[in-house]
Formats: C-alpha cells, sequence, structure tokens
C-alpha cells in the first residue's frame, strides 16, 4: 500500500511503539500535522514553545528509559529545539527530533523558515539525517531510533523536507537494522575485568564513584550488589542520583563543586577508584592535578572517547555498564576474591569521621526560610518517592543535596549543559509517563520565568505537576559567585518586577501558594500534595542570601572545599 | 608529532563537514585532508594530516570514530607507510634561458611539464611533501605564478589493508 511521507512517519511512529509525540505545527510539518490528525495511536503534546517540546520529550527519556520524540518545523521551529536537543546531548538522552524542512527543490534558496538544520545541530546531536527521498524514509528513521537509544543514547534530528512527506511509497516497518558504520560495544574485556577485579582485592582504601551511566544503563540494581559485594563507600555524580540509593549507609553524598565533605574527602584519599558510566567532568574533578592523587582508577564506560580524555586510567573497561558490573560481581564470587576487611574497617572509621561534620548542616533558627529546609521538608512530605525535576542553579544543587533519592531515573536536571527552563517542560514529560506519580519541579524565580508559558500546556493536559519555586529575588548561583569571587558586585543577579506567581499561576488555571514563613512550609506543601488533580504553584519566599555549602571554589582540588 | 590519519567513511553528504566540524568543535589541528570515493563508491577514503600529544591523538581517534559514518580507521603513522602528494606548479618561463632551467629542475625532481604557453610552464609533481617543498625552494629563480598542492594521501606498506 502506498501512503504519503507524512503518513509513513506517523505509521512508523506507531510502529515503533512512540505514546507522546512533542511539537508544534508550522507550515513546513503542516502534511504531518494532517495525518497525526487521522490516527490515534501517537499522541500529540502540543507545547507553547518549541524549547519545551524538546525538554517534555527528554523528561520523558529519562524517567522511562525511552527515546522521546519530538517534532517541529523548519527555521524556527528547528532554533528553537537548538537548545533542548544540546541538553539532551551532554546528558546522553535517548531522543528522536523530527524537524520539518522547506521543499528539495527550495533548500539553499533561502526560502521562508529556512535554516540549515543539519548543519546547525551537527555538533550537538549523535547522528542527523536529511531525508531527500521518500523511499528511504521509514529506513531513516529505524536508524535514528537505533542510533539515539543504543550505545551512549543521544538525539538524532531527522530534517524532513516538505515534498518528502507529500510524496508516496511503499511502506513496511523495518524490524532489523545493521549499520557497517556503527557497533556499540555491548561486553566489557574479559581481560581488562579480571585485572579490574584484581585492584579490588588489592585495595585499602577503595571508592565507588558513579554516574548517568548506571541510570542510562538500568544498571543500578548490579552496581547494589558489586558495592555490597566490595563493601567500599559509593558517591554519585549529580546525574547519577538515585543510581545508589542515598539510603543505604555505604553512600557518601554526591562529590564534586557543591558535593559533601566526605565525598571528596574520601575521593583525595582513596587508593583505588571504581568509576562506573562516569566521564570526569569539569565540576566532578575540581583540579585535575590535584583529583584522587593516591589512586589506581578503573574506569567503565560505554564510550571510548570518555575514557582517559580528562583523567589517565589504570585499568580502562569499555562495554555497557550493566554488563560490566555484573562480569566484575561474577568474577568476584567465581575466584572467591576477598577484600581487604581490616583495611577496609580503617578506611569506614576515617570516611565516619568526616560524616560527623555533618557538612549539610543548615541554621534553622530565624524567621526566614532557609531552601535547604524546604527541600527537607519536600522530602518529608513527598515520602522521598517523588519524581523531582529541576531547574538550573542554587535550588537545583540543593535539590541534589538534601532530597535523598533512593531509585534511579527519579531525579531528572539538566546536569551537563546547565539549561535553565529545562524543569517545568521536563516534569510535563514525566507526568505524561508516569500520570500516577507525584511530580515536584524543584525551580527559582529566574529559571521558572524561562519555560513560564509551560503553565498552559499543564493546562490543557492536565499535568498536576507540583512547582516549588524557592523564591529568593536573586539569580542565587550568579550572586553567590558574585559575593565569593566579585566583592559582592551583584552585576545584573537581582530580578526586580517580579510577577505575582499565585496570580500568575491562577490565571492559568491552576493553583498558586506563597509561603512566607518556615512554619507554613510543611503545611502548604501538604495542602500542595493532597491536591492530587491539580498543578499548585508554591512560590517559597527564602532567605535572599543564602549560599550553597559545600563549595570547592574554581582551580581548588576536592579536599580544599569551603565549608560555611 | 605528525600523524597521518587514515578513515573510510561512508559516502553520505555532509560526511566531510561532520570531521571538518568534530576537528574545528574540540580545537585539534588539521594539517591536510584529502576525500575521495574509493573503488565501492558507497565509500570514501579520507587521509588527515594532524598534529598533536600522544593523548590528543587518542583523542581525535576516538572522537573520529564515535562519527556514525565512520567505518573504520588506521593511523598510518604508527606503522611502515607510504604518503604521496601532488602539486601543479605553475611558473613564468618566457626567456630561453629560464625554460631550460624549469626544465631541468622538472626532469631531476622528475615532474612533468603538463601545459605549455609561450610564456608559462606547469608542472606537475609527486612525492612526499618535502621533495615539493625542496623542488618550490630550487625553483627560486623562476617566478611562481600558481601552486596547487593536493594534501597528503597515504597507504599502509604490506599486504594488509584498510578495508570493509
Amino acid at each position: 500500500m502506498k501512503l504519503t511521507g507524512a503518513e509513513i512517519l506517523t505509521h512508523y511512529l506507531a510502529d515503533e511503539g512512540v505514546e507522546f509525540l512533542f511539537g508544534y505545527p508550522g507550515g513546513a510539518v503542516l502534511h504531518i500535522y494532517d495525518a497525526l490528525y487521522r490516527q490515534d495511536k501517537v499522541k500529540h503534546v502540543l507545547v507553547r514553545h518549541e524549547q519545551a517540546a524538546t525538554h517534555a520529550a527528554d523528561g520523558y527519556a529519562r524517567s522511562t528509559g525511552k527515546p522521546g520524540v519530538v517534532l517541529v518545523t523548519s527555521g524556527p521551529g528547528a532554533t528553537n529545539a537548538v537548545t533542548g536537543i544540546a541538553t539532551a546531548y551532554m546528558d546522553s538522552i535517548p531522543m528522536v527530533v523530527i524537524t520539518g524542512q522547506v521543499p528539495t527543490h527550495l533548500i539553499g534558496n533561502d526560502a521562508f523558515q529556512e535554516v540549515d538544520s543539519v548543519g546547525i545541530t551537527r555538533p550537538c546531536v549523535k547522528h542527523n539525517f536529511l531525508v531527500k527521498d521518500v523511499n528511504d524514509l521509514a529506513l531513516t528513521l529505524k536508524k535514528a531510533f537505533y542510533v539515539a537509544s543504543t550505545g551512549r543514547p543521544g538525539p538524532v534530528v531527522v530534517d524532513i523536507p516538505k515534498d518528502v512527506t507529500a510524496a508516496t511509497a511503499d511502506y513496511v516497518y523495518p524490524k532489523q537494522i545493521e549499520m557497517r558504520s556503527y557497533n556499540p560495544v555491548v561486553k566489557g574485556h574479559g581481560g581488562q575485568i579480571k585485572k579490574a577485579v584484581k585492584l579490588i582485592a588489592q585495595a585499602k582504601r577503595p571508592m565507588f564513584y558513579t554516574g548517568g551511566g548506571v541510570v542510562l544503563d538500568n544498571a543500578s540494581k548490579a552496581l547494589i550488589q558489586l558495592a555490597h559485594a566490595v563493601g567500599a563507600p559509593v558517591t554519585n555524580t549529580s546525574m547519577g542520583l538515585g543510581g545508589f540509593p542515598a539510603s543505604d549507609n555505604q553512600y557518601v553524598g554526591m562529590l564534586g563543586m557543591h558535593g559533601t565533605y566526605e565525598a571528596n574527602m574520601a575521593i583525595s584519599n582513596c587508593d583505588l577508584m571504581i568509576a562506573i558510566g562516569a566521564r570526569f567532568d569539569d565540576r566532578v574533578t575540581g583540579n585535575i592535578e590535584k583529583f584522587a592523587p593516591h589512586a589506581k582508577i578503573i574506569h567503565v564506560d560505554i564510550d571510548p572517547s570518555s575514557i582517559s580524555k580528562n583523567v589517565k586510567v589504570d585499568v580502562p573497561i569499555v562495554g555497557g555498564v550493566n554488563n560490566v558490573v555484573k562480569a566484575m560481581l561474577k568474577q568476584i564470587k567465581e575466584t572467591g576474591v576477598k577484600v581487604n576487611k581490616p583495611a577496609l574497617k580503617e578506611w569506614w572509621k576515617q570516611i565516619d569521621q568526616w560524616r560527623a561534620l555533618e557538612c549539610l548542616k543548615y541554621k534553622t533558627d530565624g524567621d526566614k526560610i532557609k531552601p535547604q529546609f524546604a527541600l527537607d521538608t519536600l522530602y518529608k512530605v513527598t515520602k522521598g518517592d517523588a519524581f523531582v525535576t529541576s531547574d538550573v542553579g542554587q535550588h537545583q544543587m540543593w535539590a541534589a543535596q538534601y532530597y535523598r533519592f533512593d531509585k534511579p531515573r527519579r531525579w531528572i536536571n539538566s546536569g551537563g549543559l546547565g539549561t535553565m527552563g529545562f524543569g517545568l517542560p521536563a516534569a510535563m514529560g514525566v507526568q505524561l509517563a508516569h500520570p500516577k506519580a507525584t511530580v515536584a519541579c524543584v525551580t527559582g524565580e529566574g529559571s521558572i520565568q524561562m519555560n513560564i508559558q509551560e503553565l498552559s500546556t499543564c493546562m490543557q493536559y492536565h499535568l498536576p505537576i507540583k512547582i516549588v519555586c524557592l523564591n529568593n529575588g536573586f539569580l542565587g548561583m550568579v550572586r553567590q559567585w558574585q559575593e565569593f569571587f566579585y566583592d559582592r558586585r551583584y552585576s545584573s543577579s537581582y530580578m526586580e518586577s517580579l510577577p505575582d506567581f499565585v496570580k500568575l499561576a491562577e490565571s492559568y488555571g491552576h493553583v498558586g501558594i506563597q509561603v512566607h514563613k518556615p512554619e507554613d512550609v510543611e503545611a502548604a506543601m501538604q495542602d500542595a500534595f493532597k491536591m492530587k488533580d491539580r498543578l499548585v504553584f508554591l512560590d517559597i519566599l527564602t532567605d535572599p542570601e543564602e549560599n550553597v555549602y559545600p563549595m570547592v571554589p574554581t582551580g581548588a582540588g576536592l579536599d580544599e572545599m569551603i565549608l560555611i | 608529532m605528525r600523524h597521518i590519519i587514515s578513515i573510510l567513511m561512508e559516502n553520505e553528504a555532509g560526511a566531510l563537514s561532520r570531521v571538518a566540524g568534530l576537528f574545528s568543535a574540540r580545537g585539534y589541528n588539521i594539517e591536510s585532508l584529502t576525500v575521495a570515493p574509493t573503488e565501492d563508491n558507497t565509500l570514501s577514503r579520507m587521509t588527515l594530516v594532524t598534529r598533536g600529544s600522544d593523548d590528543i591523538v587518542e583523542q581525535i581517534t576516538k572522537q573520529l570514530n564515535k562519527l556514525i559514518d565512520v567505518v573504520k580507521l588506521v593511523d598510518l603513522t604508527e606503522g611502515p607507510h607510504i604518503e604521496r602528494e601532488m602539486m601543479m606548479i605553475k611558473v613564468k618561463a618566457s626567456t630561453i634561458e629560464s625554460r631550460t632551467e624549469v626544465m631541468r629542475l622538472a626532469e631531476i625532481f622528475r615532474g612533468r611539464i603538463i601545459d605549455v604557453t609561450p610564456s608559462s610552464f606547469t608542472i606537475e609533481l609527486t612525492g612526499k611533501g618535502d621533495k615539493l617543498d625542496a623542488f618550490i625552494d630550487a625553483l627560486d629563480k623562476a617566478p611562481i605564478l600558481e601552486t596547487v598542492r593536493s594534501g597528503v594521501s597515504g597507504i599502509s606498506r604490506g599486504a594488509k589493508s584498510l578495508h570493509v
């Protein structure tokens, strides 16, 4: 049966099992929107700005593990999507973005709403395609989904000219795909795994440093088993939170610039680092010369280019994290390798001393709401079982520090690119994927205004997200850096003329609650989270000049942090 | 250190710009780059000359391998190999004296004269880059009108080969 390109696309998405398509119509994609109208398998979610479409698809992908799918028009539709594509790229999130393009004969003509989408997105996608022939469409889509969701995942853009969506071709869902130029490694090298286990057996002060790869490859269960078998402390990166449960006694908190004292000190003093699905990002390592100076390093990662990029490692293992961790565990069990228990005991004694400092303690007296207290309360009220999306800045770090994630895929944040405006649209994707779940968007008055228009989308699709806005009237993280490093010259970090967020929420048909006093925080949150069918905007006025501690200043080693 | 990286890649639109884009985005050097389809016209063969420390070249090869269009690559400088570059050079030669001199030099360097006018010669010369450089130096008496060099192409010595 002959189908138009637009119909091939909608049939393909349905056959691929795509539930939601996040998008915004325009001239170049009108045929596709018409085909969407004539089917009921793929649900289209109409956002209010294309950036939000990509973040919503991203939130969907992070919380489910399935690729998020986006449809935007040519020109500004595509350029507006770029921020979200780059966000997904930096955090290795599987995503397929379909961009409309002007008709083939007009490409290169400076036609209305024409941009070189393939060229613009090239540096921030895992791969991209321009489909010039309708006969190639189904196979190209298959390749796009395959590339996006295998190996180290990432966004893939498929640019489809308007005439290709009108032309007809036979459609068969391509079940299998093989690409001679793309064969991601799955299994780790047996010899390297043996070497790694040997190092584990010799270690006196071993340490796990685990990142987003654990979450992406669903390796959490295997990691917990391996960590328990080894008995070493575990630290998570921001991207890895929930990959190892925060309530586990072996967990020492997040590491890096705003990591805990115990995590950063353990990193600085360990003699073996087992890095799993983490990429030694500059916010994690601080001064690279001073990073884990005494440690031999085992690095497990699916991407060979992540290995020895920033830090030279002793035992690189390229492979799927879940596979490799399981293989390491098997190797330990089969060979009966024993860890050095007396040395570990000493190591834990030391770690407990660092822990005793209680670096995340904060003052609760006074009449100002401490942001840390607000997040502690959020944890309490949601029983630690919410999906928490966040924007970028101080609130993001506090959420990472104080919301103690026990499960993977619960902490949804833009770790690599640091995209303000991510939180609310990401929460939409999460809520659509998990309609019954509690979804909180932790944000600030700065970030939320970067995609505030999505309150309208939330109303249209009845998304009962709870927005927890820590409103301190400052672009807090900018202000904090200006306080520390620019002699308190608060250049453009103060926000004047803020809207009345309660009225704003109400004008979109939602519920708004403002909280001024510490004693009202818990009750307001209880009320908000009880409203299961409403979006509630909690505008929490927090201490304007609170800082995120601990903090490792730029250029310092992890053991040189400012504690308070 | 100078490295010659030989890349077998899908002969797709945009494949070249993916490589060029990677080098500019990550701040790597490209000294020269040549590309053309192979005997299998679905594949292109690219030869890329770059400079960098061992760490950087390791990253370069890993990043290149990560490009979806790249099928295989080899760092030719890791083993015995042959490299060649072709140059076409147009020189002014209007007097008998200069014409004789240019012809003599071309012969010494095993170049071929491929175009002649009453006032100019165009010479084709193939070899390693330093040979081409030496020819240019030797020509100093004959004014050079135009030089075009192909960039380096390379292949490994022996029976092993870079193929799918």
